[in-house]
């Protein structure tokens, strides 16, 4: 019998050490809090197990340095946290561009400006709608524990050499920094080929160039046709989503991340009181579930966003529900976790159960 | 005329010695979109061929930066990458770290490598990356058409510095191999030009010990190459290459400015 390998980790500790197991050639980083520890652990850790771990100069400095990596075929990460994904922008537009496999990871803190080193999901927007310049988009894993901090690190590594798209782990600085049991699974990481990478140009194939410029209108807009058709081929194969209590819910909250664990707890309290309140947690927040909340709209009397936020994904749920029910917004900022009876009380009034 | 020894060509019915030759594998043969005169072709041109003879088309990978040399890889035929604005010194770190046995070089415009990207270039150096660096020092900011940069010299005129650069306002010109060679991490830095014929076989030479350096994994080679932009300085091509011998090197003196010693090429095939 095959023995399981438990141990008791903070969210980015995990993140890191699944990273060397899924075979990482190498991260590029810069400290931030609240998510140092991954360049830590992977500076201890790597040496001699597997991967490069290089600290950079900055934020822009990494981003382009997995720019370079990923382009020459190997498989490569960095993290940080939100000023310093920020400053990451303009490299993430171009290897979406230049359609570079690679994983990013933002453990989000409270913004705008240096904000604050506390939990936050203010990064949204940036996440899912671009962030940096042009029509691109990440592929957007939301993770809601330890377990799925270390999970996500295989999966999005999977999802972004099937697809040759950067994906993005958006997690947040509660996320990263607790502790729990966390389970590793023997896996394979399979041997991607990657014909298109600059390892050096061979007699019997004509050279291989990363780039991101196409300086002809025509040739330009073939590119952005071509990434948007990868676009609706990724929302049609790849929304996850984790539903709890829906069968019968008479209202829903949907949440991801941190606030999908208070809401969670929330909806237990509500049906405690006899409220029929059910939970969505997108898990990709793109590919974003619009269908199956439209449908879900069809017997629902509101929904409620959770955000740790002033209202951000509430846009992409009402997207959603294109009118059919009431959406409200609940959310709390500057690292405040609200907990499951506020956003219960929040949730009555704005309902007006109460 | 046909000697009958050496190899001939024939173009219009007509026979010609063959005396020179482009490199053929390692130049794509686009026609480059240069301007006339313009230095960026001759070096081009020199790293195609010192590639070629050192026949490492197969191990190496360069990075072109954003600049005029933009679209370096539509002539070289090799694997490229082609850098944001001033990045390429960390892209090339991300291929050498993980291909650590190829050849990687990047290839820079001095507002590409020494304004914009300026902390990329000093901690690469500072890392002592493994990588050669081609900096096309040409005083100005060629592909937005004319403004100043870093290294344009005192007096010079520019759109930006329109009655000349005035060095109380915008700062001396910065001497880039003299600031990076007292690094650890630079292992060769040496300055070339390529306004005449005898300087482009020095350059040459020099390409090709920043490449062959590279085994050694010693750190960084940086070749400097003052080169010309006749059109954004204004010129005829000639003209330009009489300013870079009397105002360009009386301020950028060409030569080696760090060289290996003897027992630090020990080992060098
Ligand atoms: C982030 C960013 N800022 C500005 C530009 C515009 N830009 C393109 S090339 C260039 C200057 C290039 O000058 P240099 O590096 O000296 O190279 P040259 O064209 O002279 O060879 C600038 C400012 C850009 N492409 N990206």
């Amino acid at each position: 019998m095959e023995e399981l390998d438990i141990r008791l980790m903070k969210g980015n500790e995990a993140m890191a050490e699944a990273a060397i197991q899924a075979k990482c050639d190498a991260y590029f980083g810069y400290p931030i809090t609240p998510q140092s520890e991954v360049l830590e652990y992977l500076s201890r850790e790597m040496p001699g197990r597997y991967g490069i771990p290089l600290q950079a100069e900055s934020e822009v400095a990494s981003i382009n340095m997995v720019y370079g990596a990923a382009g020459a075929g190997k498989r490569v990460m960095t993290s940080s946290s939100s000023p310093g994904f920020s400053l990451m922008m303009e490299g993430i537009s171009y290897i979406a561009s230049a359609q570079l496999p690679c994983l990013l990871v933002n453990v989000n803190r409270g913004g705008p400006g240096l904000g604050t080193i506390q939990p936050s999901q203010g990064d949204y927007f940036q996440a899912t709608k671009g962030g940096g310049h042009g029509d691109y988009h990440l592929i957007v894993l939301a993770p809601n524990s330890v377990q799925e901090m270390a999970d996500f690190v295989f999966l999005g590594f999977e999802l972004a050499d099937k697809y040759r798209n950067p994906v993005c782990m958006l997690s947040d600085g509660a996320i990263g920094q607790m502790m729990e049991r966390v389970v590793f699974k023997k896996r394979e990481v399979p041997a991607i080929k990657k014909d298109w990478a600059t390892t050096g140009k061979t007699k019997d194939r004509e050279r291989n160039i990363i780039t991101s410029l196409f300086i002809q209108p025509e040739k330009m807009e073939q590119v952005n046709l071509s990434l948007n058709k990868k676009y609706e081929e990724i929302s049609k194969n790849e929304v996850r989503y984790e539903e709890i209590f829906t069968d019968d819910a008479e209202y829903l909250i949907v949440a991801y991340g941190l606030s999908s664990r208070i809401s969670h707890k929330t909806v237990i309290l509500a049906r405690e009181k006899g409220i029929k309140l059910g939970l969505l947690r997108p898990i990709t927040l793109y590919p974003y579930p619009y269908k199956r909340l439209n449908e879900l709209a069809n017997k629902l009397k509101g929904i409620l966003t959770l955000e740790l936020n002033a209202g951000q994904m509430i846009e992409d749920v009402k997207l959603s529900v294109e009118g059919k029910v009431p959406v409200w917004h609940y959310g709390r900022m500057g690292g405040i976790i609200p907990s499951p009876e506020e956003v219960l009380e929040n949730f009555e009034k704005l309902a007006k159960i109460k | 005329m046909l000697t009958g020894e050496k190899d001939c060509i024939i173009e219009d019915g007509e026979v010609y010695e063959l005396v020179y030759e482009k490199p053929l594998t390692t130049l794509t043969g686009t026609r480059m979109h240069y301007c006339p005169g313009c230095g960026h072709s001759t070096a081009h041109k020199v790293l195609a061929e010192v590639i070629e003879e050192l026949g490492i088309q197969e191990q190496t990978i360069g990075v072109a930066p954003v600049g005029c040399s933009v679209f370096a890889y539509d002539y070289l035929n090799i694997d490229m990458q082609e850098a944001a604005h001033g990045r390429a010194t960390a892209v090339a770190t991300g291929i050498k770290r993980v291909l650590p046995d190829k050849y990687v070089f990047t290839y820079q415009g001095d507002g590409d490598l020494a304004a914009i990207g300026t902390a990329e270039t000093i901690h690469s150096i500072n890392r002592g990356e493994n990588i050669m660096i081609i900096f096309i020092n040409n005083a100005v900011y060629g592909m937005t058409s004319g403004q100043m940069a870093p290294t344009t010299l005192v007096g010079m005129k520019s759109t930006t510095s329109p009655y000349g650069r005035d060095a109380d306002f915008a700062g001396m010109p910065i001497k880039v191999s003299e600031l990076i060679a007292p690094l650890k991490g630079a292992f060769y830095v040496t300055r070339h030009s390529v306004h005449t014929p005898g300087n482009v076989r020095k350059l040459k030479k020099a390409i090709t010990n920043g490449f062959k350096y590279q085994q050694l994994k010693k750190g960084v080679t940086f070749i400097e190459v003052i080169s010309n932009c006749p059109s954004n300085w204004k010129m005829t091509p000639v003209k330009s290459n009489e300013f870079i011998e009397k105002e360009m090197l009386p301020y950028y003196p060409l030569g080696d400015i760090k060289l290996p010693s003897k027992e630090d090429l020990a080992g060098l095939k």
